[in-house]
C-alpha cells in the first residue's frame, strides 16, 4: 500500500469505481456550510528554506549551557550506538506486536527490555514500560489501592513533588486518600510513619534516592508496611541501581521509576520512559502490557504479548488501568544502553557520578556562607543552602555558560535559598570547578 | 439441586450450604481457562454480587453469585489446575462453596432443563 497522497488517476478511477462524477458529487449529502471552501495555506517553500526557518527556531533554545539540573531527569552520556541502532527502519517504524507472528523482533527487545529492568530492580516481572516515572507511580498507587481494597496512601515527604502532585490529579475525585510524611531531606521519619500506618493503609510510597539527592536503606519500613498488610512502592533512579542495595532485597513489593537516564536525551521533558516491576505474586494486577516468551508448534522460543485480558481492550471499564501502550522505542533505546554499559558498565558509571558529587560537595562546602543541606549520604545529587535567593544566582549564572540546578524555593517556599545540584559522569573536573568558581565570585 | 442463571453459573443447593460454579456452556464459550479470581473466605455475597473472575486466553470473565450467603470454602485445586474447569465444569472444576445461604433466591433461577432451552 503506498503511503503518498492519491495520484489525480488515482482519484478518477476511485470515482468511477463509485459511480461519481467529482469530488463535489461525493460529498453532495454535506451541507454546503461545513465544506472547506479554501484552505489559508502560504506557498511551498524550498527543503533549504524549511531547514533554515527550522534551524533558526531551534537556536532560540539554549541548549550549550553546562547542565547541573536533575531533579528526576539527569544529563548523562548517550553511546552513539543507542541512535544508530535505534533509528534503524525495522526497529523506528514498527507498530504495536499484536501479531506476534510479524513482530518478533519488536516483541524480543521489549523482553530483553524487561528481563533488564528486573535485573536492575531485582523485582520477579516488569512490564513493557509505562509513559513515564510520574504516571508510573500513580499506577502503583492505584494498583496498591485495587489489591489491598484499602482507601489510603502514605507518601514520604521525600518524593519528587511533581509525582506528587500527579498522585493528586489522577486520585481528585477518588475515595482515595494521600497522607504525607513531612518534608524530610534526610532520612524518613519511622516513628511519624508508624503513627500514620493503619489497616486501611494500601500503601507506603517511597522514593530512593530521594528527591533532594539522600540514600537510604528502608528494608525497616518495608517491613512496618507488610506488618500493617500494606504494599511497599519505592520511585526509583535507574543509574543508581548500578550502586545501591536494590529495592528487591529491600522488601519492595512494586518498583517503579523514570529511565530518562538509561540513552535517553532531556530533550525538554520527554518523551521519557516508565518502567515497573512487581514481585510475581502480584503480577495479575500489574497494569500495561507484558511479553512472555513462549514455544511454537514447532518448538522454537518465540515471544508474545500476555495476560491481555487484563487490559483495557478485553475488559474494558474494568480493565486494571486504562494504558494500553508502552514506550517500545524508548525502551528499545534503553536496552540499547544498558547491553553497552552492562553490569560492571553501570557500577563504574554509578561509581563515578557519586564520587564526581562528593567532590563538588567538598568543593562547595567550602565557601563562605554556602552549606550543605543533606544531613545523609547522598547519591549523585545534593541541596546547597546559600545566602541568597537560589533563582537570582541560577539566572545570573546562565550568561556564564551553566544551568545551576534546580531552585527549589519553585515547589517548597521554605526553601527559597536552596538550590538543588546534580553531576553526572558528563560533567568534568573543570567544568565542576568553574561552576565553584562562579558562585564564588557571584556571592562575594 | 442444580439452579443455573442466566450468566451461565450454577448452583447447587444442599440444605443450608450451596456449591457454585459455570456451566458446561460458558467454559466451552471462554476456551482455555487460564486463571481463577476467587473469593475471600468470609465474604458476604448478596445474589448477582461479583465474586471472582475466570480469565481465559481471549477474555476475563466476572463470576456473579446465583444466590446470597457467605462464602465457607474455596476450590484452591484451581490455582495451580485451573484447566479443571474445561475439564470438569460441574463437578470437580466447583469455585466456591457458600453457608447461611439464602435459599428462595434460587426460584428466580432456572432448573437444568428450562436452563437447556434457555441456550437453544
Amino acid at each position: 500500500m503506498s503511503f503518498t497522497p492519491h495520484t489525480l488517476e488515482d482519484r478518477d478511477e476511485m470515482l468511477a469505481t463509485l459511480g461519481v462524477s467529482s469530488l463535489k458529487e461525493l460529498f453532495a449529502d454535506i451541507p454546503q456550510s461545513a465544506h472547506l471552501a479554501k484552505l489559508d495555506m502560504p506557498d511551498g517553500i524550498s527543503e533549504q528554506e524549511v531547514y533554515d526557518r527550522l534551524h533558526a527556531l531551534s537556536h532560540k533554545n539554549a541548549h550549550e549551557l553546562t547542565c547541573f539540573i536533575g531533579g528526576g531527569f539527569y544529563d548523562h552520556s548517550i553511546p552513539s550506538a543507542v541512535d544508530t541502532l535505534s533509528s534503524r527502519g525495522e526497529f523506528f517504524t514498527a507498530y504495536t506486536p499484536y501479531q506476534p507472528e510479524v513482530a518478533q523482533g519488536t516483541l524480543q527487545a521489549i523482553f530483553e527490555f524487561q528481563s533488564m529492568i528486573c535485573r536492575l530492580t531485582g523485582m520477579d516481572v516488569a512490564n513493557a514500560s509505562m509513559y513515564d516515572g510520574g504516571t508510573a507511580l500513580v499506577e502503583a498507587a492505584l494498583m496498591a489501592i485495587r489489591s489491598t481494597n484499602r482507601p489510603r496512601i502514605i507518601v514520604a515527604g521525600g518524593l519528587n513533588p511533581i509525582y506528587r502532585r500527579m498522585l493528586d490529579t489522577y486520585t481528585r475525585n477518588l475515595h482515595i486518600e494521600m497522607e504525607e510524611l513531612p518534608f524530610d531531606e534526610g532520612a524518613v521519619d519511622r516513628v511519624k510513619l508508624a503513627s500514620l500506618l493503619t489497616d486501611q493503609t494500601a500503601a507506603v510510597i517511597i522514593q530512593n534516592p530521594n528527591f533532594f539527592g539522600t540514600i537510604e536503606d528502608f528494608s525497616d519500613i518495608s517491613a512496618m508496611a507488610h506488618a500493617n498488610g500494606a504494599l511497599m512502592i519505592a520511585s526509583v533512579y535507574p543509574i543508581a541501581m548500578g550502586l545501591i542495595k536494590s529495592p528487591a532485597e529491600m522488601g519492595c513489593d512494586i518498583v517503579v521509576g523514570e529511565g530518562q537516564s538509561l540513552g535517553l536525551p532531556l530533550s525538554f521533558g520527554g518523551p521519557y520512559l516508565g518502567f515497573f516491576a512487581v514481585q510475581k505474586a502480584h503480577v495479575r494486577k500489574m497494569p500495561g502490557r507484558i511479553v512472555g516468551e513462549t514455544t511454537d508448534r514447532h518448538g522454537n522460543r518465540c515471544y508474545v504479548l500476555t495476560l491481555q485480558a487484563r487490559e483495557q481492550h478485553i475488559r474494558r471499564e474494568k480493565a486494571a488501568s486504562n494504558i494500553c501502550s508502552n514506550e517500545a522505542l524508548c525502551a528499545l533505546r534503553a536496552t540499547i544502553y544498558l547491553s553497552l554499559l552492562g553490569k560492571q558498565g553501570l557500577t563504574e558509571l554509578a561509581r563515578t557520578c557519586m564520587t564526581k558529587a562528593e567532590y563538588a560537595k567538598a568543593q562547595f562546602a567550602q565557601i563562605k556562607g554556602v552549606r550543605i543541606k543533606n544531613s545523609a549520604p547522598t547519591f549523585n545529587e545534593f541541596m546547597l543552602e546559600l545566602p541568597c535567593n537560589a533563582s537570582d544566582l541560577v539566572a545570573e549564572l546562565i550568561p556564564l555558560g551553566l544551568i545551576a540546578g534546580f531552585p527549589l524555593g519553585r515547589y517548597y517556599p521554605e526553601l527559597q535559598n536552596c538550590l538543588l545540584v546534580a553531576i553526572t559522569e558528563k560533567r568534568t573536573q573543570a567544568e565542576i570547578d568553574a561552576f565553584v568558581s562562579a558562585v564564588k565570585g557571584l556571592l562575594k | 439441586m442444580m439452579h443455573y442463571t442466566k450468566e451461565h453459573e450454577w448452583v447447587n443447593i444442599e440444605g443450608t450450604g450451596a456449591t457454585i460454579g459455570i456451566s458446561h456452556h460458558a467454559q466451552e464459550a471462554l476456551g482455555d481457562i487460564t486463571f481463577v479470581e476467587l473469593p475471600a473466605v468470609g465474604k458476604v455475597l448478596k445474589a448477582g454480587d461479583a465474586l471472582g473472575v475466570v480469565e481465559s486466553v481471549k477474555a476475563a470473565s466476572d463470576i456473579y453469585a446465583p444466590i446470597s450467603g457467605m462464602v465457607s470454602e474455596v476450590n484452591s485445586s484451581l490455582d495451580g489446575s485451573p484447566e479443571l474447569i474445561n475439564q470438569s465444569p460441574e463437578d470437580k472444576g466447583w469455585l466456591c462453596k457458600l453457608t447461611k445461604i439464602t435459599a428462595s433466591d434460587a426460584d428466580q433461577l432456572m432448573d437444568a432443563a428450562s436452563y437447556k432451552t434457555f441456550l437453544g
